[in-house]
């Protein structure tokens, strides 16, 4: 018998996060549409999201780039949630009839993203392993190394979340929460922050 | 040689040894950028000198880019080919991930413009 799948946070997760004056959720159903098609509905969504919440920001510009302020926070906003995305779906127990969400709050000098999505036990206990390695691990060396294996094509490269946190300094909290309902199936939750 | 879609198109133009990348990439896993790789690979077999164009790639999604660093360490273990990726500094995500791939290769040669 495998051991009871227990409640448990990694990183900077908070159950209560401060109110937020605007925010935005989409819900995504669990359809039975191709995976293929549906995979271009979560890019769209993720731009979606980038062009609503930068129009919150001024067009000024930021020291040492070409970039306005803007366009910094729709293209950041855009590359994570797709990444987000990208990852809940993959990861995502197919046969669960429950929906990926996300919701994106924006504060005075932050953002913070949170997807909730529901996965095996056994998908749950591989992310959270990478998930420690990467809290016990120097991440310029984690980075590398990842970067290395994947290009040399051994093993998953989880190159979506040390992107995030390496190249947009993303800061990241989770929690997994086992279903009562459903043996099994974990409810898998993400925030990432990110300052602007 | 092209790889078109509505989204992107990538071709490869020989006199010039450069392949170009526009347009918007977020496939789904490595498994879908093969088609982009053997044409990359096929393109770096003409030419000593090779240069990558991506300054009208506008997204690139985490696949993508461990599909560009397999690219770099291919070139690299060859040994004999000159690489050059052409970015812009106007597109974030080439100021943000383009010059994690000279961990990779050191004698990598980046130009944004």
């Amino acid at each position: 018998m495998t051991p009871a799948f227990s409640d448990q946070t990694f990183g900077a997760f908070v159950d209560q996060i401060p109110a937020s004056d605007e925010f935005l959720t989409l819900n995504f159903s669990p359809v039975s549409i191709p995976r293929k098609r549906r995979w271009n509905h979560y890019g769209l969504s993720a731009d979606f999201l980038g062009d609503y919440f930068a129009a919150f920001f001024p067009g000024d510009a930021v020291p040492d780039s070409k970039i306005n302020r803007k366009d910094s926070v729709k293209a950041t906003v855009s590359y994570i949630a797709n990444e987000l995305l990208e990852n809940a779906v993959k990861y995502s127990d197919e046969t669960t009839a429950l929906p990926i969400s996300i919701t994106l709050h924006l504060y005075e000098q932050e953002l913070i993203f949170q997807v909730t999505n529901y996965v095996s036990s056994v998908t749950a206990e591989r992310y959270q392993k990478f998930i420690q390695e990467l809290l016990d691990t120097d991440l310029d060396e984690l980075y590398t190394r990842q970067l290395e294996k994947t290009a040399l094509g051994t093993g998953e490269s989880n190159m979506g979340l040390l992107t995030m946190m390496n190249d947009y300094s993303a800061r990241f909290g989770w929690r997994f929460q086992p279903l009562n309902t459903q043996a099994g199936l974990v409810r898998v939750n993400v925030m990432a922050y990110l300052d602007v | 040689m092209e790889l078109k879609t509505s989204d992107y198109s990538i071709w490869h133009d020989p006199a010039s040894s450069t392949v170009f990348f526009r347009g918007f990439l977020r496939l789904d896993g490595m498994e879908e950028y093969k088609p982009l790789m053997e044409l990359l690979l096929d393109a770096v077999d003409q030419s000593p000198h090779f240069n990558l164009n991506l300054r009208e790639l506008e997204f690139l999604n985490s696949s993508g880019i461990s599909m560009l660093s397999m690219f770099v360490v291919k070139v690299r273990d060859r040994g004999n080919v000159q690489l050059v990726l052409q970015g812009s500094d106007k597109i974030l995500w080439q100021t943000r991930s383009l010059k994690n791939l000279q961990r990779l290769m050191p004698s990598l040669k980046l130009e944004f413009v």
